[in-house]
């Protein structure tokens, strides 16, 4: 599947990475070059397989319900590049 | 006896054990061995402050006569653990800065077993890559050269500051990841042991994640034997992570017999690749040689999907990626790079943080999840996984461990295969089946290329038996008796 | 109950589906240990987890898994002993890992049912589509900075279930019934508190109109309306909107829209995710989440009695009608206080009582049934004095409101007052016979056929004894002594 410059665009926006316009058609090449070869995939015959989403052959762990975590604002906090009053901040959003 | 640095894991615990050193004594020669390598740009944050403090425990330990399994070993963490305090940035422009307030399970449990940290070490960004040079902090070097060829060559990757480190003698072992290779592949670039083990033999909490059903932490070292003293101390159940194993650990090092009489070793038909260089072949059959010799009898078997591997893999990996990495976002910690509105934010930062190859594996990974594509890539490839998944499968009921070449190559130098991604990828080729299956995978160095650059075997096990893994290792090992040491520092080679 | 909205063009009809996502009753979120407490300070109950710092995982909470099967039993749904965790992609401030772990193609929770009592008595069965796990949002407050929105990550992790309906609603009225049915169970089972002021409650509608019976219409979603009134009214409103606008020769857009509650219109979302291309996927920290069937077995056979099934002993048991027996099963809290009333009593008087004297004190006061001034049992010892005839009924609402007022059981009111009823039928026929001679030419006119003055003589009668003539005692001998 050759990808165009408009679909780079378009997952440029889904995946929020700024493209300039100037870099679309060499990445859309350069994606398609992958997925080109990514498509001998089509080779094989895998109707009636089950998909494998984790090699783990084991139940879904559970823990308790009980508070073991949080509390820790400034722990949480001290790393982000704006905070203001206990919040992080973003530009203004509209809703 | 030589340089304090040269002694493995092993020999070091022996000479501390009997006194004829300290922890403090080794971690100081470490300390400079450490400043010595930085022309190699393998640690990006060096802490000899906390390592003097943590040899110091290890001496009273030692002197209480409690010393600990890691006692006092001087070690490189690879940038893509949280350590606490400590700047991590996962080889990121988009972690500049960042002190995660926790440490992870892998290192705490090193620490607590009373190991030191050096520093942490350069990785291509996120882990993704095959060469180490696809980071925020610069390209790291490989220790080795070809004899008469100064050009820098790398160290693989993605944990190739880890494998250089050692290679190196600027840390007795490092801490590594490994995705689709990225243990096994710089430990055969570098000529060191690296263990990938069993998916969910070692937890995943406070590493940052790459593709979450593939990422798994082991041990780079210079021996068999040290990497299964280190691998004992890093894994365990942890309830922290969903798909940790609650499985018992092993005395690996009580697996080291070296005895694999009646051993069924695999070797894989489909491994042999057209145009692979005549020396990984000729490496791969005296590697046949020897186990052979030690009594174990090999099997022609046959994983007929494993060229598929990788392009399955390049649509799972991505894909996961893709999401893992979308809370890198410039909200809570890390880079952020302003914009009129949050979308503008968003896409300056992630612009702006991530560099070319983690940008081409979000967008792939994008697209591949991406509405009208999803079945037909992700999905695709899921029911591939599982389909390579059974052929290990069927392989380990006629034999108990595979014998493979770890990479087709050798080493190449910095600057190549840079502008081809594909070519690039297939580093990985006999590596990333085995991250697909969940299998544990241990390069052990078997000789060198006619370029005179080390080369790798890989043993591939039984999920959860690392114990054989390592003792197949061990044997390759004994018989290779590789000796060649880098160019770097000065005086090896 | 098929609405009809009338347009200029003819005769249409709204088609309503709900989803509602409801916040599990637990200590701690659902895939983090942080509390989940509502009105803490801004993020004070955040971990590194819920924050989506780099390496942190979620491991999922039991009790949460419980609560949503518990649920699922509950709505008499299908109980899926495998379910996937999903992630569902999309960047927001809130959002801290940039995907909600939520269940996409395998819930939890398949198919089941509500019933809709409908006020006229009738009831009406509403299908449930699914119910799934997910993890709730944090909050942005766009109203605190002039450029900026502040983000507190308090609610990122809490756990939900989104509860589903099907298309099956038809007006305004039956989005109400099916909330205020839906919160019901929910606070049968303990599984949501159902407060939809604090947000453990929130609705979004899915609303398109059509000719009666016709095709289906474009539908657009109204998103997170937090009372059951404004529901109402967003339903009423939009439906009346994609009406117009067809009308006027216009198409409905599928889309996104927000309630506007101080206008009482809906108007579209300013803020689009890109597409609603959401890229969902297995979340690959989680495995399946695979359950026991004796498990669920074990779960449903401790359930509560649930609103349907305890309705229907009361029309059975105690005889009462169904509305009043929906109106009293509304809260576990006033059935209990109904049975306790009931037992031993009689029911539809004990009903009456509840629902008519007691429901207007607590109205009056704003209190909740737990809250009651007035107990269950000192309300049954009210009822006690009644039906032994101390007291008559009349004269029980004012023992009632002095309950009310000070706290204090009805026997001893009475006692206090001196509000027992006089049964001595010689006493009674003394003041009768003072009453009737003071008042000879109304006897006179009420002998000649004015029979509606024995209303006249009996108030009279019960001024003389302060209202505490035995009413029915009185209303025997009068008519003996009219008679003449």
């Amino acid at each position: 599947m050759a990808l165009d410059k408009a679909t780079v665009a378009r997952i440029a926006i889904l995946a929020r990475i700024k493209l300039p316009r100037s870099e679309q058609e060499h990445l859309a090449r350069e994606l398609s070059a992958i997925l080109g070869w990514i498509e001998q995939l089509a080779e094989v015959d895998t109707a009636g397989v089950e998909p494998m989403s984790s090699v783990v052959a084991m139940r879904l762990p559970m823990r308790e319900d009980e508070v073991t975590d949080g509390d820790c604002r400034d722990k949480i906090l001290a790393n982000a590049p704006a905070a203001a009053h206990g919040f992080f901040t973003v530009p203004k959003v509209v809703e | 006896m030589g340089a304090l640095t040269d002694l493995t894991i092993a020999e070091a615990r022996d000479g501390l054990a009997a006194k004829q050193f300290s922890a403090r004594e080794m971690t100081e020669a470490y300390i400079a061995a450490m400043a010595a390598a930085r022309p190699l740009n393998a640690f990006l944050v060096e802490t000899p402050e906390r390592a003097l403090v943590m040899a110091a425990a290890s001496d009273a330990r030692i002197a209480r006569g409690a010393a600990l399994p890691m006692e006092g070993m001087p070690l490189a963490i690879k940038d893509l653990f949280c350590t606490e305090g400590v700047l991590t940035t996962a080889g990121s422009r988009i972690l500049e800065r960042f002190m995660p307030p926790y440490e992870s399970t892998v290192t705490a449990k090193l620490w607590q077993a009373g190991a030191v940290m050096l520093g942490k070490v350069n990785m291509d960004e996120f882990a993704m890559g095959s060469s180490t040079v696809t980071c925020a902090h610069g390209p790291v070097e490989s220790p080795w050269r070809r004899p008469g060829d100064n050009r820098p060559l790398v160290p693989g990757g993605s944990s190739g500051g880890s494998a250089a480190a050692v290679a190196a003698r600027a840390a007795i072992a490092a801490t590594g990841t490994d995705t689709g290779g990225s243990i096994r592949q710089p430990a055969s670039f570098c000529g060191i042991v690296g263990l990938k083990p069993t998916y969910g033999r070692c937890s995943r909490w406070g590493i940052v994640a790459f593709a979450s059903s593939l990422d798994q932490a082991g041990p780079m070292t210079r021996s068999v034997r040290d990497a299964a003293i280190m691998l004992k101390a890093m894994a365990g159940h942890d309830p922290k992570d969903s798909t940790s194993a609650p499985q018992p650990v092993p005395d690996f090092e009580a697996a080291l017999t070296g005895d694999i009489r009646g051993l069924r070793i695999g070797i894989p038909r489909e491994y042999r690749l057209d145009g692979m260089p005549g020396e990984i072949e000729a490496l791969w059959q005296r590697g046949i040689e020897w186990i052979k010799d030690a009594g174990a009898k090999p099997v022609e078997i046959s994983l007929k999907l494993t060229k598929y591997a990788l392009p399955a893999y390049y649509i799972i990996a991505p894909a996961e990626a893709s999401s893992n990495l979308a809370r890198y976002d410039g909200v809570r910690f890390g880079l952020r790079v302003p914009g009129q509105s949050l979308d503008e934010m968003y896409e300056n930062t992630r612009a702006a943080g991530f560099g070319a190859e983690v940008r081409r594996r979000i967008l792939i990974g994008t697209y591949v999840l991406s509405a009208g594509y999803y079945d037909a890539y992700y999905l695709k490839a899921q029911r591939l996984r599982t389909l390579i998944a059974r052929d290990f499968a069927a392989a380990f009921e006629r034999c108990d461990a595979l014998l493979t070449p770890t990479a087709p190559s050798a080493a190449f130098a910095i600057g190549e295969k840079q502008d081809d991604p594909i070519a690039m990828y297939l580093n990985d080729v006999f590596t990333v089946p085995v991250n697909l299956a969940g299998l544990p995978g241990l390069s052990v160095p078997a000789g060198l290329s006619r370029d005179g650059l080390p080369l790798g075997l890989q043993v591939i096990g039984r999920a959860f038996d690392e114990a054989t893994v390592l003792r197949v290792g061990g044997i390759i090992e004994r018989a290779a008796a590789f000796t060649a040491k880098p160019a770097f520092p000065a005086g090896g080679g | 109950m098929a609405e009809i909205i009338q347009g200029r063009t003819g005769a249409w009809e709204a088609v309503i589906g709900l989803e509602i996502h409801a916040q599990i009753i637990s200590r701690a979120k659902l895939f983090s240990g942080a509390a989940t407490t509502f009105g803490a300070e801004p993020n004070t109950q955040v971990s590194t987890v819920d924050a989506a710092f780099p390496g942190m995982l979620p491991v999922i909470n039991r009790h949460c898994v419980e609560q949503a099967v518990k649920t699922g039993l509950g709505l008499n749904a299908e109980i899926n002993l495998v379910s996937v965790f999903d992630r569902k992609n999309y960047f927001y401030a809130d959002l801290p890992p940039g995907y909600q772990i939520s269940q996409y193609s395998r819930p939890i929770v398949g198919k089941g049912k509500l019933v809709l009592d409908m006020p006229d008595g009738s009831s009406r069965e509403i299908g449930i589509t699914r119910l799934h796990l997910e993890q709730d949002a944090g909050k942005s407050l766009h109203d605190q900075h002039p450029t900026l929105t502040y983000v507190d990550l308090n609610r990122a992790g809490v756990a939900l279930m989104e509860i589903v309906s099907e298309p099956d609603l038809r007006s305004a009225e039956e989005a109400g019934a099916y909330i205020r049915k839906l919160r019901s169970i929910l606070r049968y089972l303990g599984t949501c508190d159902g407060n939809m002021e604090e947000g453990s409650l929130r609705c979004d509608c899915n609303v398109s109109v059509r000719r009666p019976g016709g095709a289906l219409g474009t539908r657009c979603e109204i998103k997170n309306v937090n009372s059951i009134r404004f529901v109402m009214q967003a339903i009423e409103h939009e439906a009346r909107r994609q009406i117009e606008l067809i009308e006027e020769g216009g198409t409905v857009e599928q889309e996104t829209r927000l309630f506007d509650a101080a206008k009482g219109v809906t108007r579209p979302m300013r803020f689009k995710e890109q597409a609603h291309d959401y890229r969902y996927f297995p979340d690959p920290d989680l495995l399946p989440l695979t359950l026991d069937q004796d498990w669920v077995e074990a779960l449903r056979r401790a359930l509560p009695e649930l609103p349907d099934a305890k309705k229907a002993r009361f029309i059975a048991d105690y005889k009462l009608s169904p509305y009043d027996a929906g109106v009293l099963v509304g809260e576990q809290a006033s059935a209990d206080y109904f049975e306790t009333v009931a037992k031993g009593r009689d029911p539809k008087l004990a009903a009456n009582w509840v629902m008519v004297e007691l429901y207007g004190v607590l109205n009056r006061l704003s209190l909740g049934i737990e809250r009651s001034p007035v107990s269950a049992e000192a309300l049954g010892g009210l009822v006690d004095l009644i039906l032994d005839g101390t007291i008559s009924g009349r004269l029980a609402k004012d023992v009632f409101a002095a309950m009310v007022e000070t706290g204090k059981g009805a026997a001893a009111i009475v006692e206090e007052r001196g509000l027992k009823q006089v049964t001595d039928s010689g006493a009674i026929e003394g003041v009768i016979d003072s009453v009737l001679a003071a008042q000879a030419d109304k006897v006179a006119e009420y002998r000649a056929g004015k029979e509606k003055l024995f209303g006249f003589f009996i108030g009279q009668v019960m001024k003389a004894t302060q209202g505490k003539a035995n009413p029915a005692l009185l209303n025997d001998l009068l008519r003996k002594k009219l008679a003449g």
